[in-house]
């Protein structure tokens, strides 16, 4: 690290970590959450928001532990319902900047339904989903999205259920914006979160991220380097997907803005409807 | 629809006075999930709230409408949802994280037979107990319950005015009769009722501990946006906010909580006593169920029988000290109930002398009040 970059790091912590609250962290060393929390703090930065206007709710589990690190308003809130929480702060002041950090098990398994329907409507949300691919928090049970045929703490003798793609499932429920990235293309991984929290609508970054401790360790990548390689030969970016036959792309993953569609928010059509309502009052 | 002027008398159900009484008490936010018998209440927001700034949607589920409303309680605005049993069963889970958090929040249950489906137009008071234990863990909780339109306006006010005193969610227990009964209401002037709102903190922002005790054991709340960034947790957490396994901050953080409700209970427990003075028979009776009660002990007064009637709008905590006397003073206590004895049981819990009976249906019917005179004459 240059000395300019040790210093803009020194900056970053002394700006948006809190000053107040215990460290270390909860999670494992050489996690990839550390590495999305940094990426959130830079796009933050990058854009200038104003910490006090800004809302950071989680669910439960590994992720679920990320806001409380941070300077804004932070909530921690149940298994799979973050967005619900976040739907009601957006709605009750549509100018606070409301993110929400979830995990796969967490926002397509218990979470699904919220999940599906927090992007059809189009609410004006940013929504960081860190699929590691496992319930970690609990001891690495499978989620869904474990890929078939690997191994967990519940499928010890192997995993029969197909993984789904959530960044598939979030553009088909009409999210305005849907991008993927990975703990390895970190650069990559700022500009997608600064892009998310810019757009109106609904906004999904998925970010593929390692749990060496529960998933890599039962599937042959125990470590984080080795979990990294393995991310950074999967994916595919959004341009040379494009130029690549499907069989090619089996086994890859796809990487970059896989939506971006502009339509109005939920927050702004309400405001429609308050003026609608205030009109009929005033006839009536 | 609707009954926007006060000072107008209008023709309202149950339901409709709940959204004129919560609106009045300055509820500006609903998120639910239709159900029968509970839906008016959500469609009579929908038109209602955006009238006056406030914001309602339509969730995919209840789980996600009681979110909703917390979260739009912790950006500083008052809010309300409303169901049924089965969608009150789902929203336990929440309900736990509202008052771990000591999140403000009004959740009226509009009661209906059951379990499950079981009877979705009829009326029953099966959730007395769930409403008080229905979510996990150790915890205070507010329940009152309405028996007429105007009661369902006031008593609503009364809702909300305690869950921003005391930073608790309260849980409104209505049911189908009195949802849908429709009765002659007079919407009062603002100046006629109080309306109370949460403290926020006056300190500044850097000496903002936002779980910190004081003398009535409920901390000045901030919210998302005002400058006072916090942080809100469903785990046990210490006077900032944070997590903690400390046994004495866990044991402090979770006897505050019940302290803070003791503290209130001259105010949080509410009742009407009706011909209780020289009574030797009571009623005890909530909901719509009182009302049977009501005409049954005038039934029993023409007969020269000395019966009155105490009827609880505060079911949790129990009213006991209210209960006491009456259970000193009378002979015989009567509870009559559209389950199988719920509140007849905290009676008993109370009782020391008196002989407590029970009258009870379960057939999706309202007690009558000839049954309730029946059975007064056999005591």
């Amino acid at each position: 690290m240059t000395e300019k970059t040790i210093a803009e790091s020194a900056r970053l912590r002394h700006e948006y970590l809190r000053h107040d609250k215990k460290f270390p962290h909860v999670w494992c060393p050489g996690c990839g959450i550390g590495i999305i929390l940094g990426s959130l703090i830079r796009a933050v930065d990058r854009l200038g928001l104003n910490k006090d206007k800004l809302v950071l709710a989680s669910g439960i589990g590994c992720s679920g532990r990320l806001p409380v690190y941070v300077d804004f308003n932070t909530i921690h809130t149940t298994h799979g319902r973050a967005l619900t929480f976040a739907t009601g702060i957006k709605l009750a002041n549509p100018a606070l900047n409301v993110i929400t950090v979830m995990g796969d098990g967490d926002a397509t398994a218990i979470g699904g339904n919220h999940f599906i329907h927090a992007a059809r409507r189009n609410i004006n949300l940013t929504a960081i989903i860190i699929n590691n691919q496992i319930y970690g928090m609990t001891g690495g049970q499978y989620s869904p999205t474990t890929p078939y045929g690997s191994l967990s703490a519940t499928s010890t003798y192997g995993h029969i259920e197909h993984a789904f793609s959530i960044s598939d499932l979030a553009i088909t429920a009409g999210a305005s914006y849907v991008a993927k990235g990975t703990v390895y293309h970190v650069p990559a991984l700022d500009k997608l979160i600064t892009g998310g929290i810019e757009k109106e609508g609904f906004s999904v970054i998925e970010i593929m991220s390692n749990c060496h401790t529960q998933y890599g360790r039962r599937n042959k990548m125990p470590d984080p380097v080795t979990m990294m390689k393995w991310f950074r030969d999967q994916a595919v970016s959004v341009t040379k997907a494009a130029k690549m036959a499907p069989d090619e792309l089996a086994e890859k993953f796809i990487i970059g803005v896989l939506a971006d569609r502009d339509k109005p928010s939920y927050t702004t059509e309400y405001q429609h409807i308050r003026d609608r309502a205030l009109k009929v009052a005033k006839n009536e | 629809m609707g009954c926007e002027q006060s000072g107008k008398t209008c023709l309202l159900q149950g339901n409709e006075a709940i959204v004129e009484g919560a609106l009045a008490a300055g509820c500006r936010f609903f998120a639910g999930y239709p159900i029968t018998p509970a839906s008016e209440i959500a469609e009579l927001m929908s038109m209602r709230l955006p009238e006056v700034g406030g914001a309602f949607i339509q969730m995919e589920d209840e789980i996600a409408g009681i979110g909703a409303v917390i979260g739009a309680s912790l950006a500083g605005v008052k809010s309300l949802t409303a169901t049924s049993g089965p969608g009150f069963s789902l929203m336990q889970e929440n309900l736990g994280f509202a008052c771990i958090t000591e999140t403000p929040c009004v959740i009226v249950n509009v009661m209906r037979g059951g379990p499950s489906t079981g009877l979705p137009t009829s009326p029953a008071q099966g959730d007395v107990m769930q409403a008080r234990w229905g979510t996990h863990g150790t915890h205070p909780i507010i329940v009152l319950s309405v028996s007429s339109v105007i009661d369902s306006f006031e008593v609503t006010i009364h809702a909300f005015n305690i869950s921003e005193k005391y930073r608790i969610p309260v849980i409104l227990l209505s049911d189908e009769v009195v949802a849908h009964t429709r009765e002659s209401i007079t919407i009062p002037d603002k100046s006629e009722f109080e309306v109370v709102n949460r403290i926020r903190p006056g300190v500044p922002p850097e000496w903002f501990h936002p779980y910190e005790d004081n003398s009535r054991g409920v901390p000045p709340m901030a919210a998302f946006g005002d400058g006072y960034r916090h942080h809100i947790t469903g785990l046990v957490h210490d006077v900032h906010g944070y997590p903690t396994q400390r046994p004495d901050e866990i044991d402090a953080f979770q006897r505050r909580q019940f302290r803070k409700i003791t503290n209130g209970f001259s105010e949080i427990q509410m009742t009407r006593s009706v011909m209780l003075d020289d009574a030797d028979i009571a009623v005890i009776a909530y909901g719509s169920v009182s009302r049977s009660a009501l005409r049954a002990i005038k039934m029993a007064r023409e007969r020269g029988i000395k019966a009155g009637l105490l009827h609880l709008t505060t079911l949790f905590p129990f009213p006991r000290r209210i209960v006491d006397p009456v259970l000193r003073k009378c002979r015989a206590v009567l509870v009559p109930e559209m389950n199988l004895g719920q509140i007849s049981r905290e009676v008993k819990r109370v009782n020391l002398s008196a002989k407590v009976e029970k009258l009870n249906r379960l057939d999706g019917q309202l007690i009558t009040p000839e049954e309730i005179f029946e059975k007064l004459l056999t005591l």
